[in-house]
This record gives C-alpha cells, sequence and structure tokens, in this order.
C-alpha cells in the first residue's frame, strides 16, 4: 500500500465505453497520456449472455471480441510506458481472456508482465439452485430454469484492488460494476478503506464520468448549431487526473479532438443515473446531489462533492435468458404520395399476417421517417415527408415464424404499393436480461495470475 | 422558445426505464426551466413512448434536472420491438418542448 502525499496525483485513462468502440484513442491515450491506469469498459448489460453463447460453442473463448486487437495495440505501448491496464474484456470467461493476453504478450516479446483474471461473478448455479425473483417483472427465476444462459452478480472494487496490489500489470474481470474498473486503481493507490464512504461515492463519480470514454470528451454531444464540437471525427478519450481527497480533473490528450467542458461533464454525470442522491454500488450508495463541476481552463474541467452513504447488504445479479425471436423487415417509398403508400404497405402487412396465420405475440408497425420514434403525436407534426420507410416487427417463439414476418415485407415488392425499393429482412434470437439481489455472502470473488 | 435554446439533454437507459436530463446552458435559468419543465409536461410530451410514471430530481447546483421515466422502452431494451430500443433520441424530442422566454436572469 502506497502512503499518499497531498499533491499526488493519479492518472486514468478510459480506453472504451462499450465492447465494439474505437481503439485508436485508446492508443493515443497510451503514447501521450502519460498514464497510470488505462481501463477499459467494454461489457453492456446483453454483452456477457452472447460471451456465455460463445463459450458453449468454444470453452476457451466467452471474452470480448476485440480483445486480441486491443492488446495487440495497446500492450506494447503499456509495458513500455508503464501502464497497467484494468477491464472487464474478461466476459463470461476471465481465465481464458488472461491466457489469451498472455499468449499475445509472448508472440509481441514482452516479458515480464502479470496477467490477473478475476472470477467469481457467475453465479448460474447459486441463482437456478435458489428461490429468487426477477426485481422488474416479479416472476420467480425457477419457471425460466432451461432459459437461463447467464447469471452473473456485479463484483465491486476489491477483487481488483487484491489483484493489483499482488502486482498485476493487467486485469481483466467479468461482471463488476462500471465504476468500480476505476475506483479499483484510486483505493489501490491511495488507501482508501472500503468503509470510508465519501471517498468511495466521489470516486464512483469519478468511474461515472469516466465510464463510457468519448461521452465525456465530446462524444454524444454535438447538435450542430447549439453544441458544436471541434475534430469530432478525431475524438480523444478522457484522462481523469484523480487527487488524494478524490477530487478529479477530467481532461484529454491536447492534440486530440473534442472537448472537456462543464457541459459535457453534466451531461455524462447525470447519464443512466435515476436517483441522483441514492446511485447503488456493489461498494457505496453514490450521492451526486452535492457535485459541482468548474471550467478550470480549456479543456479542465474539476469535479468534487460526490459522497456516499453504507452499502446494501446485496449484490444485483444480471440474469440473461433466450426470449423468443424477433423479426424485422423494411422498405422504403419516395416521391409524391410516399406516406400514402407506406402507410398502405403496412396495412397490408397487417392483414396478410392475419391472413396466412404467423404466430406473433406482438406486433410493431413503423413508419421511418415518420412515427418510428417517438410515435404519430409528436411526429405527425412535421411536414409530408419526401421518403418514409416502412418497418414490420413481430416477436415470435420460433425462428421459423420470424422468417415469416420478414418475408411479408419483402413480398411488397411486387404484391404491395409502387415504387418500394430496398428491402431488408432480419431475424435474431432475443436474449433477455432481468436482474435479482442476491446476499453478499453468497458471492465470492477471487483472482489467478499468469504470468509471461 | 424551444426548451432547445436554454438546455441540453442526454438520455440513458436501464432495463424498462429512461433517464432524460435537462441541463441548463446558464445556471440562472435553473428556476424559471424548474417552473416550466415539470413531470406532467414531460409525461404529455412523449405520451406515445411513455406508459409509466414520469419522477423528477433536482440538482441546483449544476442547475440541471433528471427525469426518470418508467415503461418508456417497450418492455425493456433487450426484448423491445422498437427501432431505437435504448430509446436514446429521446432528449432530442424534449428539447422541442415550447418554454416561456425568461422575463428577466434570476438568481438560483
Amino acid at each position: 500500500m502506497n502512503t499518499a502525499n497531498s499533491s499526488r496525483v493519479v492518472r486514468l485513462g478510459a480506453g472504451a465505453g462499450y465492447s465494439g468502440d474505437r481503439i485508436d484513442p485508446a492508443v493515443e491515450l497510451a503514447t501521450h497520456g502519460a498514464l497510470d491506469y488505462l481501463v477499459f469498459e467494454c461489457l453492456a448489460e446483453r454483452t456477457i449472455a452472447l460471451a456465455q453463447q460463445a463459450r458453449r460453442q468454444d470453452p476457451e473463448n466467452g471474452y470480448d471480441p476485440l480483445l486480441e486487437a486491443r492488446m495487440h495495440a495497446v500492450l506494447p505501448i503499456a509495458k513500455r510506458n508503464g501502464v497497467r491496464i484494468v477491464s472487464n474484456m474478461g466476459a463470461a470467461n476471465p481465465l481464458a481472456a488472461a491466457r489469451k493476453t498472455a499468449a499475445i504478450a509472448r508472440e509481441l516479446g514482452l516479458g515480464g508482465l502479470k496477467i490477473a483474471a478475476v472470477t467469481g461473478d457467475e453465479v448460474f448455479d447459486v441463482v437456478r439452485g435458489g428461490d429468487y425473483r426477477f426485481e422488474e417483472s416479479g416472476d420467480a427465476v425457477a419457471g425460466f430454469d432451461e432459459r437461463i444462459v447467464s447469471a452473473n452478480a456485479y463484483l465491486g472494487a476489491a477483487p481488483i484492488v487484491a489483484a493489483l496490489q499482488a502486482g498485476a500489470d493487467v486485469v481483466l474481470t467479468g461482471r463488476a460494476a462500471d465504476p468500480s474498473l476505476f475506483t479499483a486503481p484510486l483505493i489501490h493507490e491511495f488507501g482508501w478503506a472500503f468503509d470510508d464512504w465519501d471517498r468511495l461515492g466521489q470516486a464512483t463519480v469519478v468511474g461515472h464520468l469516466m465510464e463510457c470514454a468519448g461521452q465525456i470528451t465530446g462524444g454524444y454531444f454535438a447538435d450542430p448549431g447549439f453544441k458544436d464540437v471541434a475534430g469530432l471525427a478525431r475524438l480523444g478519450f478522457p484522462i481523469g487526473e484523480v487527487s488524494a481527497d478524490g477530487s478529479v480533473v477530467i481532461t484529454k490528450v491536447a492534440h486530440a479532438g473534442g472537448f472537456v467542458t462543464a457541459a459535457t461533464c453534466k451531461e455524462q454525470l447525470l447519464y443512466e443515473i435515476h436517483d441522483p442522491s441514492r446511485y447503488l454500488q456493489p461498494d457505496v450508495v453514490a450521492d451526486f446531489t452535492q457535485v459541482r463541476v468548474v471550467e478550470e481552463a480549456k479543456d479542465r474541467v474539476r469535479v468534487t462533492g460526490g459522497r456516499g452513504t453504507p452499502r446494501t447488504p446485496t449484490l444485483k445479479v444480471s440474469v440473461a435468458y433466450v426470449d423468443g425471436y424477433i423479426g424485422e423487415g423494411q422498405i422504403s417509398y419516395g416521391g409524391p404520395g410516399a406516406l400514402a403508400r407506406g402507410r398502405l404497405a403496412l396495412e397490408i402487412v397487417r392483414e396478410r399476417l392475419t391472413m396466412t396465420g404467423v404466430d406473433v405475440s406482438e406486433l410493431r408497425f413503423d413508419l421511418i421517417g415518420v412515427d418510428s420514434l417517438y410515435g404519430s403525436s409528436l411526429g405527425g407534426r412535421s411536414g409530408e415527408p419526401y421518403e418514409v420507410r416502412a418497418r414490420v416487427a413481430g416477436r415470435t417463439t420460433s425462428k421459423a415464424e420470424a422468417i415469416r414476418v420478414g418475408n411479408e415485407v419483402e413480398t411488397l415488392y411486387t404484391n404491395g404499393p409502387a415504387g418500394g425499393g430496398g428491402v431488408t429482412k432480419s431475424t435474431r434470437e432475443v436474449v433477455a436480461v432481468q436482474s435479482v439481489l442476491l446476499p453478499r455472502d453468497l458471492v465470492q470473488p477471487t483472482f489467478t495470475i499468469v504470468e509471461v | 422558445m424551444k426548451l432547445r435554446e436554454l438546455a441540453h439533454s442526454r438520455t440513458g437507459d436501464k432495463g424498462n426505464t429512461l433517464n432524460v436530463s435537462v441541463i441548463c446552458y446558464d445556471v440562472r435559468d435553473y428556476r424559471h426551466l424548474l417552473q416550466h419543465v415539470t413531470p406532467e409536461r414531460v409525461k404529455a410530451h412523449l405520451s406515445d413512448v411513455v406508459r409509466g410514471e414520469v419522477t423528477r430530481y433536482e440538482l441546483p447546483l449544476i442547475g440541471a434536472m433528471n427525469f426518470v421515466l418508467k415503461e418508456a422502452l417497450g418492455g425493456g431494451v433487450t426484448r423491445s420491438l422498437a427501432l431505437d430500443a435504448h430509446g436514446k433520441s429521446l432528449s432530442s424530442a424534449l428539447m422541442d418542448l415550447e418554454v416561456p422566454v425568461p422575463d428577466e436572469v434570476q438568481q438560483p
């Protein structure tokens, strides 16, 4: 454990905000960010279930599909610059992810690396064997038995901190709370206690601000004429300069595109937050209501004032289960009368799906360009569009029935209104996610180190 | 005037619940917007999308409100039939809300 002096700053970088995120900004940060840690957040609600399905096909798979590309791009630079990596790219198989990363390191001629895999988030058997109900629907989990694909608890920072204390250069987790990927290096560096609620609350603010990477440096922000962002094509990812009191300056590499302003920080602070006085995390209940956001200089914004109260006795578990199929078809109409022909097309498909007895439990008919996002009350306001795209989506129990939905859109070519073009159709298996609250003592995280 | 001229916004999703922030460009407009951007108006404006209750949380220190919209995602991101299953585009529609021009600069 380090003894922090008051002026010491830990520099965190965010290398990804989701599984498919751009890699170049992470390389830029590792090269020019003077970082202590580079954190990749890559695990959305459903991603781990898809990874679990991949693992069933191949026991050495089940980690992030871009893990290899990211490690190839970043490992040599991180090793050279002494940047430690923390990521949930382990997804459904952190051990295989660590072995893969070790193999890549060897291939690149890198030695002297400790790669940690954090495990214990997988609670499939615990959840299936117990008497639990879904928080959202109230249904008994037991009733979903065979359909359950995965069940993973949101781990806190503790196992990541332990791995860092054991000297890990790379820490790969499965399911962990997104902010915990950032709070763990801070707890490790500054030696904060796990019952220092205010500090953990402010650390959560830091993690929450950074976990979506480019969303705080001008990504997902531009609105021309109102909110213009310079150099968006070269958008850089954020750096957090964190002091021992937890206060953070959000900034970026000087020559990177985008910007950091009070406005970008505030938008991200409230992203995916419900009650800002009670943001539930595995290690703390964070309180964002006293947060202050101050622009200190160009692209330097100081964020302080996060607080916390004691953590809850349970951990959230995401349970994924297969939930039938969605079949979909789309077709475009343009020119004068486009709207009327699009509407006619939808009516025809509705009637044909009934006539032919396609087995759907739910159907949706949209006119993209008119009412697909907000329904008819807002969408009907504007004048006649010059082109519309008719879309039909239906929920089915089998793939065969889902295919029939798209087919009835495709047949509009020769059996529908004039001038329809550009048909696309698709089917997909639905993997739905609900949550269960599990007593903490039923989740036992640990870590394993692979050395190169 | 449109809310878009006084504030900016971002939508986030969790399960079948959405949150939409409304953040004043100028913190001094906060009281004015608090008065005119109410949960009732937000729910009415987005009535085709939001089926459940709308709750507003206030963050005066940063001049922002956070609206939490229940039953707004057609059964949840992972199973919705909607084109925008995450409801991410909702913030842009909320910015179209009509609000009175602030009379004068008000102190937060």
